[in-house]
């Protein structure tokens, strides 16, 4: 089976859901994306919680009920096809993707272009190096977090988490109403990596402590969690000896960090950025191999699904476009950096005609280094300030987004900055 | 007394050295069965060490470990096809960085030429190079090609299964409590399982195996456990690292901390010794990784720790002999002991296995079985077929198309496999031994749940039933009632 | 007259305002802070009768999957929501169930529903 796509979607998350719809608005006539779960809609399914979707679809709404959303938009429409239960074994430099799935085995896509939808994965204890023993209990958040919330089942009984991102924050919560017994929270940074609103709804609400600047220095247990020792760290995360203290738990699970699933990229050799550990994108989401494109956590970890639509949108818009050769050829490549405070910007790169059309969607997606307040994020381009936004808080842990006016495309030199001034 | 079971040999200990042993054993004319405590075999000692296929230059020339050593490294090279082991035959380099240790290596090259061990050669930094370009700081080093790097597990499993394909017995989950005697001969063996009547025991109880001596009435030596402590990379790693197996030079102490590849293309470093008293301590200690990413830094500045996957630690049992303890024992009539089985024993194991075994054919008489089935079914792992293989396999069974471990692309259909088959997995650690699935860089955090659900499919058993290892590692539970709860 | 200010992050939304309130005798008489309307009456309600939403599952049968995600219709109070938890620990379902079917309805007397968060169809 081998059949000329005209963008073919590695990943039915909400980036690929996303980037399907918006690459069918756009005029893409044979659209196919492909899905290794059992179901689209990706990580959203295990995500029962609400809180998504209030910029994307304007209303409150759980992660299966975006993910259901996003399936609407793209149901029933003989342009789009789906294929689940099937895994990407390779993407090849000529747009050729080999998939695999149980009914249909070994399939053979070519497409005129690639969206890169891969999501991303978690962290898990080995990367972090926790001492200790191996026993069984030791869970990434979003495993358990599956398992709660689809197969039915618990991860134990008395729970510590370690980390204070949002999965491990919502995990706090869900294990609480399931009627488990959470601990503690530990977190090695001195400020929490989650959501404000996590903080109090997830850990205040039900009393559970949360230790910053604490690390667990040992797992106790042969068979099952018995328990962790905890100790305090310095500036430099290492544990001050004579803090440490014991934790009694069955479990303990992991939110510790989230790693764009890039595997099929570095097969593809793109240019990738040390810093997202994702690939290097232009404002169209195109990556540095022609014609492919990603989106969503596979290029950053977001803290918002509607961010992660809003950026497929881009990539689906501009892959059906480049697919249909409605793109216009690029002229020149313009750097985005991230200076003064900014860890990170995406795109790394705008691709620019001489005259840029005034419909030309510049938008950036940043985040910070450190916690700040009452801070201006400028966006300059030589000495042109093309962009000043006052921010009453920036957190590392919640993404900003700012997009260039139309008024300013005339001012944009061969490299932009994006910073704070404090 | 009442036997549950009548066995002419029962072999105690289902790690590397027990299985090599049943598997020798199966050859002959005998009724063999191999009892271990753990739910699975390769549970000790076999399922954390360095994998090495060592050339045999280490040992002094004489002692048991050389013999061994040397002889095992050339029947691996024949078991590698027969059981279609998982090796990788990379060679070994032992690295010098100054004067001193280029000194040594010319001892180590005499003593590996005494030993037997062929192709033995010193090279200089320019041809390590060559080889690894990140030993930027070596000297000259120790090139040995005829070691390697194995699949440990594998090997075990693949030992068990061929020798249950020519009538031997596996029983898993079964500890032994005692034996019985009559006029000081032993008789049987006294099990968590019930009583299994021996004309011989072989103890390959690992670092247990003093305990097992000393419950038959041996207490001529003793067992110490010496914790070894790895971490190991992500494949992207290793273009930072190295692509074969790199010893330092070694010291009066030990063998040092090496940085080696393995037969799927991680790196790991390590692994430190350091003696301790308890035989269930398998904690990673900060302390330990400092020192072995200090030692690993001397001979690789640039590690990339940001692409560690997993720390371990492997209990080694280095016994009060000094050396290998192989053969009968002269105070229990019917007791083989092959114990001290610390490093060079995995490569040493199929000899050890010969050894033992021929020597209980000659003392009871067996004649060598006429049918003894020495090839295991070939079983390529599906990442490694070609499209038309993967193909084809998937039209034979509709489970090789789902991948169920997305790291290592491992299919619901190998995993099943796995569980199906003789010696099978019982555990997740236990598919994953088998299969690899939960091996790669997500440690099983995708693929975890789901080999869970598969075991607790194919063995028909409860979810909250399945183990991730050893008993009472449950992975999972039923969730609380509506009465019921923590507070 | 006793004035009180308290200092509080709005949860409403993921945004998470830092909300500045003013609270006279128990009464809260300005709020600021807040980017939209929703602050102003979370403010109010988290010092005199705090509410949250729910989400949890049920058990569902002849599904694809044994669980059904749900989500409160409207915000309960906080100190029932465990009580809430804990009473859709015994409800079981049977497929199909259509997102936004309502699964408890008026929860233990508090007058807001449970419904569904997704479809589930029924599965052979």
């Amino acid at each position: 089976m081998s059949q000329l796509y005209d963008v073919i979607i590695v990943g039915g998350g909400p980036a690929g859901l996303s980037a399907a719809y918006s690459a069918w608005q756009n005029g893409a006539k044979k659209i196919i994306v492909i899905e290794r779960d059992r179901e689209l809609g990706g990580i959203l399914q295990q995500c029962i919680h609400n809180g998504f979707g209030l910029h994307h679809f304007k209303e409150e709404l759980t992660g299966p009920g975006y993910a259901h959303r996003c399936i609407e938009l793209i149901k029933d429409k003989p342009e789009i096809e789906t294929l689940v239960d099937t895994m990407v074994l390779d993407v090849q430099s000529n747009k050729t993707v080999i998939a695999v799935n149980p009914e249909k085995g070994l399939l053979k896509l070519e497409g005129k272009t690639v969206i890169l939808t891969m999501g991303c994965r978690e962290r898990t204890r080995g990367a972090i190096r926790i001492p200790g023993e191996r026993p069984a209990g030791v869970f990434t958040a979003g495993a358990a977090q599956r398992m709660v919330n689809m197969e039915g089942y618990l991860p134990g009984h008395k729970i510590v988490i370690l980390g204070s991102g949002d999965i491990g924050l919502i995990m706090a919560r869900r294990m609480s109403l399931e009627g488990c017994k959470v601990q503690a929270c530990l977190e090695i940074c001195p400020f929490s990596n989650g959501l404000t609103r996590n903080i109090v709804q997830c850990l205040n609400d039900y009393n559970i402590p949360l230790y910053l600047s604490h690390t667990i220095v040992a797992i106790h247990g042969e068979e099952r969690v018995t328990g962790i020792t905890v100790a305090k760290v310095d500036d430099h995360m290492t544990p001050i000896p004579g803090t440490e203290f014991d934790i009694e738990c069955d479990t303990v699970l992991l939110s510790v960090g989230l790693i764009p699933e890039n595997e099929l990229s570095r097969g593809l050799d793109l240019a990738m950025n040390p810093l997202t550990n994702g690939p290097v994108v232009d404002q169209h989401r195109e990556t540095s191999l022609d014609g492919f494109f990603a989106a969503g956590n596979v290029v950053h970890v977001h803290d918002l699904v509607d961010f992660v639509s809003e950026e497929a949108e881009i990539a689906g818009k501009y892959a059906a476009l480049k697919a249909q050769g409605k793109l216009a050829a690029d002229n020149r490549t313009v750097t985005v950096k991230a200076v003064d405070g900014v860890r990170t910007c995406v795109p790394q790169q705008l691709t620019l005609p001489a005259a840029i059309p005034a419909d030309e969607k510049i938008k950036l997606f940043m985040r910070v280094a450190a916690p700040h307040r009452k801070v201006k994020l400028v966006v300059k381009s030589g000495e042109n300030t093309l962009l000043s936004k006052p921010l009453p808080v920036a957190k590392p842990s919640e993404m900003i987004a700012v997009e260039i006016p139309a008024a300013k495309f005339n001012q944009i030199g061969d490299e932009v900055t994006v910073g704070l001034v404090l | 007394m009442e036997f549950v079971k009548s066995a002419d040999v029962v072999v105690i200990g289902g790690g590397i050295v027990g299985t090599a042993v049943l598997r020798e054993l199966s050859k002959y004319d005998l009724k063999c069965v191999l009892v271990e405590k753990e739910p699975d075999v390769a549970l000790g000692t076999t399922k954390a060490n360095s994998a090495i296929l060592h050339a045999g230059f280490d040992a002094p020339t004489g002692s048991l470990k050389a013999i061994t050593n040397v002889r095992g490294n050339r029947l691996y090279h024949e078991l590698e096809k027969e059981l279609d082991l998982d090796i990788k035959w990379t060679g070994s380099l032992v690295a010098a960085t100054t004067d001193e240790e280029m000194q040594t290596l010319q001892e180590l090259m005499q003593r590996g030429r005494a030993n037997g061990v062929e192709g033995l050669q010193i090279l200089t930094h320019e041809e390590v190079v060559e080889q690894e370009p990140n030993l930027t700081t070596v000297k000259g080093a120790l090139w040995a090609p005829s070691a390697g790097v194995c699949w440990p597990f594998g090997a075990a499993i693949a030992f068990a299964q061929c020798a249950v394909q020519n009538g031997a017995e596996v029983i898993r989950d079964c500890k032994v409590l005692g034996f019985i005697k009559e006029e000081g001969r032993i008789t049987g063996v006294e099990t968590t399982k019930g009583v299994i009547a021996a004309k011989y025991v072989v103890n390959a109880a690992g670092i247990y195996a003093d305990e097992i001596a000393k419950l038959a009435g041996d207490d001529s030596f003793t067992i110490t456990p010496r914790k070894g402590e790895y971490i190991l990379f992500d494949k992207t790693a290793c273009s930072s690292l190295v692509y074969g197996v790199v010893f330092p030079t070694p010291t009066k102490k030990s063998k040092g901390i090496l940085v080696c590849t393995t037969t799927h293309g991680n790196t790991f470093i390590g692994p430190n010794a350091n003696e301790q008293e308890s035989k269930e301590d398998h904690a990673v200690t900060t302390g330990g990784m400092n020192e072995i990413i200090a030692s690993a830094r001397k001979l690789i500045p640039n590690l990339p720790m940001g692409a560690a996957i997993t720390e371990f630690a492997g209990l080694r049992a280095v016994s009060s002999t000094g050396d290998f303890i192989i053969g009968p024992c002269d105070a229990v009539p019917g007791l083989y002991n092959a114990a001290g089985m610390q490093s060079p024993g995995l490569t040493a194991a199929p000899a050890v296995g010969e050894l033992i075994a021929n020597e209980i054919a000659r003392v009871s008489g067996a004649a060598k079985k006429a049918d003894f089935k020495a090839a295991l079914p070939k079983k390529k792992s599906f990442v490694r077929m070609t499209a038309s293989e993967q193909a084809e396999k998937i039209a034979e069974n509709h489970l090789y198309g789902r991948v169920i471990c997305r790291c290592e692309t491992v299919t619901e259909g190998e995993i099943v496999e796995a569980i199906n088959s003789p010696v099978g997995a019982r555990t997740v650690d236990g598919v994953k031994r088998r299969t690899r699935a939960g091996m790669g860089r997500c440690q099983g955090g995708f693929c975890g749940p789901r080999v869970t659900q598969i075991l607790a499919r194919e063995l028909n058993i409860p979810i909250p039933d399945v183990l991730k290892e050893r008993a009472d590692s449950n992975m999972f539970y039923e969730k609380y009632p509506v009465d019921g709860g923590e507070e | 007259m006793a004035v009180e200010t308290r200092v509080m992050n709005c949860i409403m939304c993921p945004m998470g305002c830092e909300l500045t309130v003013t609270i006279e005798n128990g009464a809260v008489t300005n709020v600021t802070g807040n980017t939209c309307p929703r602050g102003a009456k979370y403010a109010n309600d988290e010092v005199t009768a705090p509410k949250r939403m729910l989400t949890s599952t049920v058990a569902i049968e002849g599904g694809a999957l044994p669980l059904l995600p749900v989500v409160s219709a409207n915000v309960l109070p906080k100190e029932r929501i465990l009580d809430c938890a804990r009473y859709l620990r015994g409800v079981k379902l049977h497929a199909p169930v259509k997102t936004g079917d309502v699964v408890v309805e008026n929860i233990l007397g508090l007058g807001v529903n449970i419904v569904a968060s997704r479809d589930m169809e029924l599965h052979q």
